[in-house]
């Protein structure tokens, strides 16, 4: 299994970290790539497209922040029934939605993301408000989880977990029928896959794995806003899976440290940030347009397809 | 009824805005099937252009044509340098690119101009004017006027002129069109210009109303996106109706719902009509090949 | 798969040991900011950033502080407090930071407060939410006026004015809403009902449905505007267009002359609080402040080319309130500086005259607003006593 390598990166890693610092960049892009890959699985291997994703990862976050300070739920609770929340949401938000074609849906869910930004705005008594809320202290039973360096841990291991499902989601017939979707959604129909409840299982799936990487996000941070499910954070996750390789595991990895990385190693830029951020993005795409990974791959020789 | 009127009229000045927009998007759509989400940023240079060449002496009239022509320059530049060289790349990958450039552009916006908010005169420094106990102001009048004598003028440029029917032979099958001795990269390429053009037009007349900074045009992409796809992606028309409907929906659910949530609710409405109607209020069905 | 992720994670590291190695140990006294220098707050970052790097220049020429030349390592948050917290980690653990002027917005500082507290380092706002100094923590402080206070300086004014009858219209960004909230809470005990509220978004161009139906409310003697941004100034021009005859009040949001540009003719009679720094020059010459206002704004406006604003004048009192607790305290050792900061008593600033104690960490009261009226395109003063 390829992961192997992975793990074993992930062990020896650490060794490169001089300070916490470091291990909460290498959290943060953990945690992204587990909602990069999420989105990969919609996007990369069902053909749809979700500008609104951020909004699950905002569900994620606010649940293990409400959760524990005004419901009196145990943060580990509180995390699961975030989850739960995303993807009862997504069920009922991808029967609505996801009838709707390329540019149409990702409209809807652009439009969807945006009222769940708004949503965590305005009902201040809940979330805080714009200004946002602090995230209580993420407990284990009663064990408290502190540190940048324990979240590394935590969330590379779930990205590692997440690779592993996803993995297997693909080479599932579930997976296969995606695949077929993609291809061409008619011929799939033609060859009896239930296209309808097919596209909505990966969407919920994939609304599951965002509110993971929000949940993570927000106890790693100890304070949460509304931007988490914004729209600019919604294009953050779409670039991080197209530039990393849409229908690549590793892609969303890659993706993600680009995105996450980028900023922090931008920063001798200073006013020149963003032309450069901008530059850069425009580059990879025009040159690699397959996204990073596969482009390597083909380039390393024989890309295996995922 | 002075209160619903009202209401029609702030709905009918951000319309205008968001139609404006709009068209520009349909421009590109319909020549490459690129969504440009640099449109937003368009937009701001024409407006921004014009403001800092005003505080640096140029007459208003010829800041805004030089802006116009910048502007252009700069779609161009975008086809020329990013799109044509991606060639064939995937819907996603191009959306990724447009979204690279505007990255691009407003970094280069906060470098060139600076990070405060700008204002230009309106056309007619009148009062506004009174009907019925509300007030609209000229400038949403012209915005209006705008936007419609755009559409026009693109409607008989596109059905009348030779290059007009080029860009809809381009756009119905690119191969094709070649085939005849159409140049299209030229084609594409001056609908990326006249699109950047659009929106400088329509940046230069809405800073009046909006006022003008660097990230402006974040969120007008967004609006003119939503537009668009409310009227229905490709159609000139779909974009115009989908603008002013949408300011109109933002209008009316600030007024009779609730001002907090009018973005909201005139987001629910349009994903109501995309679940009635699939490709917007004058979108074409898509032929899928299979 | 072995050679890709290997290869890929093999680069990560590289680059981002590369990137740190830049940032090689020195002599100098660091001190860190996190700003909004982009993004939805960049017109309050910038002015920010521009000061501070006017000001460490400045000091540094004339010989730094207590014998040590200072370093200033600026990050810029874009707006976003998930980049501040990652930017407060960096400073702490790679930086090696004393101390903090910064956090543009009270999203960002709240982020970074668990950041600073932990790590001990003393870390001055530069965020206007009264919630960043209360309740007090050790090691945070902030120089702008609390967004309370800017209520209770308008209704005082109000008060005067025999209008006890208000309507409110809010943006819905963060110092729009929090200032909202604290004008709620205060309003019964100075004496002021908030008949109705509207709100409006930051972007919004147009904000006359909302003022429409605060014309329509009877009883409704003045309306008070908070936001920031371009919004109170389309807010204005709304209520002008509408024909509304009672007095608008501005927050401390809008404290800078770009807002009389934008706002036209419109703008006339309108009243705000603000900082002594607007009318510097308008500030009689017994004033205490007039002498560090009108240098700063001289320095400021001769450097940048740009008007002089408040939010500058924050980070301006902010640098200045840590290098003179510095000074006293002999060096930059944190603890040292923390008390001094405490300790610091009658500075003159350019938002007032602080003096801060261990149950006050902000030190201004309301003498350092001014309250403004806008008169002929200009700012004018009005008096306690309402002229």
């Amino acid at each position: 299994m390829s992961l192997i390598p992975l793990a074993a990166i992930i062990a020896v890693l650490p060794l490169l970290f001089p300070s916490a610092y470091y291990y909460r960049v290498a959290a943060l892009v953990f945690i992204f790539a587990i909602a990069s890959l999420g989105l990969n699985l919609l996007m990369g291997f069902a053909g749809q497209v979700s500008l609104g994703h951020a909004g699950f990862m905002g569900v994620g976050a606010y649940a293990v922040s409400i959760g524990p300070s005004h419901l009196g739920i145990p943060s580990l609770f509180s995390f699961v029934l975030g989850a739960t929340v995303s993807a009862l949401v997504a069920f009922i938000v991808g029967r609505l939605v996801l009838r709707l074609k390329g540019h149409y849906l990702a409209i809807a869910t652009l439009g969807f993301g945006l009222l769940l930004a708004i949503v965590f705005a305005n009902e201040a008594t809940w979330t805080g408000g714009p200004d946002g809320m602090t995230v209580p202290r993420f407990t284990m039973l009663n064990w408290p989880i502190r540190g940048a360096e324990t979240w590394y841990w935590i969330s590379a291991v779930s990205f590692l977990l997440g690779a592993v499902l996803a993995f297997n989601l693909i080479d599932s017939p579930t997976g296969r029928a995606l695949r077929a979707i993609h291809d061409s959604e008619i011929a799939a129909r033609v060859l009896g896959v239930d296209v309808a409840q097919k596209k909505l299982t990966i969407f919920v799936v994939s609304a599951v794995y965002a509110s993971v990487a929000g949940s993570y996000l927000a106890a790693l941070n100890g304070h949460i806003t509304p931007d988490v499910s914004g729209f600019l954070r919604s294009i953050e996750l779409v670039t991080m899976v197209v530039l990393g390789g849409m229908g690549s595991i590793a892609g969303s990895l890659v993706g993600s440290a680009l995105i996450v990385i980028l900023p922090q190693a931008l920063t001798f830029f200073h006013d020149y940030e963003h032309v450069a951020l901008g530059l850069i993005a425009m580059s990879v795409m025009i040159f690699l347009p397959g996204g990073i990974v596969p482009s390597l791959a083909v380039a390393i020789g024989g890309g295996r397809r995922k | 009824m002075a209160e619903f009127l009202q209401f029609v009229f702030s709905g009918l000045t951000v319309g205008a805005i968001y139609a404006l927009v709009a068209i520009g998007f349909t421009l590109i759509y319909n020549a490459s099937d690129v969504v440009n989400f640099a449109q937003g940023e368009f937009v701001m240079l024409g407006g921004l252009i014009t403001v800092f060449l005003g505080y640096a002496g140029v007459p208003l009239l010829l800041a805004s044509v030089f802006a116009i022509f910048a502007t252009s320059a700069v779609g161009f530049a975008l086809y020329y340098f990013a799109i044509r060289t991606a060639r064939g790349a995937n819907a996603v990958s191009l959306i990724i690119i447009t979204i690279g450039a505007s990255i691009f552009l407003r970094g280069a916006a906060e470098i060139i101009f600076d990070k405060r908010f700008h204002s230009l005169p309106p056309v007619f420094d009148s009062a506004p004017i009174r009907i019925g106990g509300a007030a609209i102001l000229p400038q949403s009048l012209v915005v209006l006027a705008g936007a419609v004598i755009i559409v026009m003028l693109l409607w008989v440029f596109i059905g009348r002129t030779l290059f007009g029917k080029a860009v809809i032979a381009t756009s119905a099958n690119r191969v094709a069109a070649q085939l005849v001795g159409i140049d299209t990269r030229v084609i594409v390429g001056a609908c990326f210009a006249l699109s950047a053009a659009i929106g400088a037009i329509a940046g230069i007349l809405v800073t009046p109303i909006t006022l003008a900074s660097y990230n402006a045009g974040t969120l007008l992409a967004l609006k003119g996106f939503a537009a668009v796809m409310l009227g229905g992606i490709g159609s000139g028309m779909g974009a115009m109706v989908g603008g002013i409907l949408l300011g109109l929906l933002e209008a009316f659910a600030a007024g009779y719902v609730s001002a907090r949530y009018k973005d909201a609710v005139a987001f629910l409405v349009i994903l109501a009509i995309l679940f009635a109607m699939p490709e917007g209020l004058f979108g074409k069905a898509k032929v899928e090949r299979v | 798969m072995i050679g890709k992720t290997l290869s890929i994670a093999t680069a990560m590291g590289v680059g981002l040991a590369a990137v740190f190695a830049v940032s090689a140990a020195s002599a100098q006294v660091k001190i860190g900011a996190v700003l909004s220098a982009s993004g939805p707050a960049s017109f309050l970052g910038d002015p920010e950033k521009k000061t501070l790097d006017i000001y460490v220049q400045d000091i540094n020429a004339k010989g730094g502080v207590a014998g040590q030349k200072l370093q200033l390592v600026i990050y810029d948050d874009g707006g976003d407090a998930n980049a501040a917290s990652t930017f407060a980690t960096r400073l702490v653990e790679e930086d090696k930071v004393v101390a903090v002027v910064g956090g543009t917005t009270t999203g960002s500082t709240l982020a970074m407060i668990p950041i600073f507290q932990d790590a001990q380092i003393p870390f001055i706002s530069l965020a206007g939410a009264v919630q960043i100094v209360e309740p007090v923590r050790k090691w945070v402080f902030k120089t702008p006026h609390t967004d309370r206070m800017a209520c209770e300086k308008i209704f005082a004014d109000l008060k005067r004015r025999n209008l006890t009858t208000v309507a409110l219209i809010s943006g819905t960004d963060a110092f729009g809403k929090s200032m909202h909230d604290q004008c709620i809470s205060v309003a019964p005990k100075a004496g002021i009902t908030v008949a109705y509220e509207e709100a409006y978004g930051p972007g919004d161009s147009d904000m006359t449905p909302q003022l429409t139906k605060i014309k329509a409310k009877s009883g409704v003697q003045a309306v008070i505007n908070t936001g920031f941004g371009q919004g109170p100034a389309i807010v204005t021009r709304n209520y002008r267009q509408l024909g509304i005859e009672y007095p608008l009040y501005q927050s401390h949001g809008v404290a800078s002359k770009q807002f009389m540009g934008l706002a036209g003719a419109a703008a006339d009679g309108v009243r705000l609080p603000a900082s002594a720094l607007l009318v510097a020059d308008k500030l009689p010459d017994s004033d205490k402040q007039k002498s560090v206002v009108v240098s700063y704004q001289k320095a400021f406006e001769t450097k940048t080319g740009q008007a002089v604003s408040t939010f500058g004048g924050h980070a301006y009192d902010g640098l200045m309130i840590l290098v003179e607790a510095a000074s006293r305290a002999g060096g930059f050792d944190r603890f040292k500086v923390r008390d001094e900061i405490e300790r610091t008593a009658g500075y003159v600033g350019t938002g007032g005259i602080v003096n801060m104690s261990p149950s006050d960490h902000l030190g201004l009261d309301l003498s350092a607003f001014r309250m403004l009226e806008i008169k002929n395109g200009d700012w004018t003063l009005i008096s306690d006593s309402g002229s």
